[in-house]
Formats: structure tokens, sequence, C-alpha cells
């Protein structure tokens, strides 16, 4: 059995990955630590696993050494950290937005400080299996993407780097669920005021920008993204909206059979288009828990636009259903293990 | 064996498929209507509207 030990697990990505990793068959839970909760039992953060998991949270100072040291830190933290995590494992798997980037430069520029550990960043995998499947296999670190990122990036990936539309014109529209603003609470997550909201909170300047350029530059050509994410009233959930421009008149069949090879032998990609029913198009309500990522298009007949959409669990597919199927490929075990929930409905 | 004209998938037609018969496209839901046999034709059958506009 491997040992995995989680470092902040008393938020809603950490209890997502003790959820997952609970059953799978050649993981064996070592530690979780919370600083607030050490001593206490996992269920005091994580209700759904009660009587599920045997397992009290530690401090952070009483990790031990474990096979894989899995991250799900506040931003910034990793990196402060990192001298006294990275000898705790071979393996390291960070949930935060620590590695993501590759250019040190992005990380002022986003999220407006320097980094700690400049030299770690090429030594860090992105954890998109569908772009990184080898790199992954090979990797030591891993860095988790972006929530909001991976669902723009999986949708986009094959028409950008096929060449199907113009990478000078994307243009994203983000909804997302509120468990993706994490478990602290503030004014903006306070019932009467998050309650049926549908917010603007980021019209411009969302930190994912940097990783969504960073993943859809193909051949030295950085694409020009304009992204805006709205919070709304769901939990769980992104649908990311994007507007792309075709080039050379390409048809609505051209663009089923790029998408069609690159994710045709997917384990966790669908392609959802239907021409008839109330399902046609992607919806994260059916996704929550899950690790699919759903992409459907249409082709504007009236105009050389395609619209993307992309959906997925953003605390699954977008954190820690990710890691999971990271680590999976890094042990050459089937990349679906723990992972084959199908989710719910109706929900 | 034939192709999808919406999406241009694969379709697996049996072997006593008949002119006229409705079949859907496993990939994306299409109903095609079997317009010949022999040759194979499909056709995107007709499909009732729907009011999508509230």
């Amino acid at each position: 059995m491997i040992k995995v030990s989680i470092a902040g697990a008393s938020g809603y990505g950490g209890g997502e990955l003790l959820r997952l990793l609970l059953f799978h068959p050649e993981i064996e839970i070592r530690q979780v630590t919370s600083e607030s909760l050490a001593g206490k039992p996992v269920g005091r953060s994580h209700p759904n696993l009660r009587r599920v998991a045997d397992l009290k949270f530690v401090a952070m100072a009483d990790l031990e050494p474990c096979d894989v040291l899995c991250l799900c830190l506040p931003h910034g933290e990793a990196m402060k950290r990192w001298d006294a995590l990275s000898g705790l494992a071979g393996r390291i798997i960070d949930l935060s937005a620590d590695f993501r980037l590759r250019d040190p430069a992005d990380y002022p520029v986003w999220y407006g400080h320097e980094h700690a550990h400049p030299e770690m960043l090429g030594r860090f995998v992105y954890g998109l299996a569908e772009l990184y499947r080898d790199e992954i296999r090979e990797a030591e670190y891993v860095a988790c993407t972006g929530c909001l990122a991976a669902t723009a990036i999986l949708s986009l990936a094959p028409l950008v780097r096929s060449g199907a539309v113009d990478p000078s014109r994307l243009y994203m529209e983000g909804k997302i669920g509120s468990s993706a603003a994490g478990h602290r609470a503030d004014r903006s997550t306070h019932h009467p005021d998050r309650s049926g909201a549908v917010r603007s909170f980021k019209p411009t300047g969302h930190r994912h920008t940097a990783e969504i350029v960073q993943e859809l530059t193909f051949g030295g050509q950085a694409p020009a993204v304009h992204f805006s994410a709205t919070a709304i009233e769901m939990v769980r959930g992104i649908l990311m909206t994007t507007h792309a421009f075709v080039k050379d008149g390409l048809s609505e069949r051209e663009i089923w059979n790029i998408y069609r090879e690159a994710y045709g032998r997917e384990a966790f990609i669908r392609i959802i288009k239907e021409r008839q029913g109330v399902f046609r198009y992607p919806d994260p309500k059916f996704l929550a828990g899950t690790n699919y990522c759903d992409i459907g298009f249409e082709r504007d007949e009236h105009s050389d636009r395609v619209v993307v959409m992309g959906a997925l669990d953003n605390l699954v597919k977008g954190a820690a259903g990710q890691a999971v199927q990271a680590l999976n490929i890094m042990y050459g075990w089937d990349e679906r293990t723990a992972l084959e929930f199908p989710g719910l409905h109706p929900v | 064996m034939g192709a999808c004209p919406e999406c241009g998938a694969s379709v697996d037609l049996d072997f006593d498929v008949v002119e006229g018969e409705i079949i859907a496209c496993e990939e994306c839901g299409a109903d095609l209507e079997v317009i010949s046999v022999n040759p194979l034709e499909l056709e995107l059958a007709p499909e009732e509207e729907e009011d999508w506009g509230e």
C-alpha cells in the first residue's frame, strides 16, 4: 500500500481528496493535518466522512515521512513551507496555485508576491492528465490546476492547438459555485448576501487567466484570453462558455472530428452535444462529485463564431479528482481507480 | 456501417435494417432516418420543434 498524507485536510479540497482516497484500493491514508482542528476527528470538518474514516487531524509540525504528500494549503503556504515539506515525501501533489505557473515573473503580476522558490517551478508538472499524461507518469511533483482554468483549457485546447480558431479572440465567461471560494467565511460568503447571487466578481483580471494563457500557448503563440468570472447559485460546479472564431469556414463536423481525435479515448472527457431533449449540452449540475469534464459546442450558422461549453465539478476534476487521476498515472494504476462515481440524477 | 450526417461518427446498423427506420447516433444522439439500404444512405430525421425561447 502507498502511504499518503494530506496537509491542509480540513478545507473543501482536502476533504474531497480524503473522500476519494479512502476508497482507493492501493492507498493508505497516513496523516491528515489541520492547525485549527488538531486532535479532532475528521468528521468535525467533513460530516460525510463520519464513521467512514477513523482519523484525527494532526498539526503540520507532526507530519511524518510518507510516500506521497498532498498539499491542500492556502495559496502561498506551500512555497513558504517548501523546505520542510519537501523532505517528507518523494512525491508531492500540490493543489494550490504555488507551482502552476512556469514563469516566476507571473507571480507578482497575478498573485501579488514574489515566488519563494522559483527554482522549483520547472520541476512541477501541470496536473492535467489529458495534456501531460507522459510527463505526469515520470513526475516527482505535480501542480494541480485552477478549477476555472482546467475547464477553459480542456474546452479550448483541441481547437487552439489544431489552429482551428483565432487565438487572438477568445472570450470566456465562467460561472462558478460557492465552494470554489473555500471554507473560510467572509462577507462575500455570508448567506443573506451569497444566496441567490449572480455576482460578477471578476469581470477582468482573474488569476486563472495566467494559467489559461500558459496552457493555450502552442507553437510559441500566446493567445489573447478575455475572461470574466461570475458567482452563481450553486455549491459545486463550473460552466465555462467560450466564444471563439473559426478559421477557413470550419464546419461543425470538422469541429466534431477535432474533439473526437483529442478526447475520443479519454476516460473523463465527454463530448456532450445532442440535437434533441433537455440535456443537450454540458451542465455542471449532473457532474457534482464526479471526475468528468463535459464539453459541448455549437457552430453559429450566421457568423464564424463557435460557442464552446465546458462543465466540471470544481472540487473534483477541478482539484481533488485531478490529483487522484495524476496519482494513478504516477503509480501506473488504472486512471479511473477511485474516480468512477457517475454522479446523481436527479439531484 | 454508416456515418452520421450530423457529427461524422460511425453508426452501426443491424443487418435487417429497413428503409424508413429511425436509428440514433450513439455519439451525438441525432435521430437518423434510413433513406436507402443499398447503397446505405442516412439523413437527419425530422424533429419536433421545441419552444426554447422562454
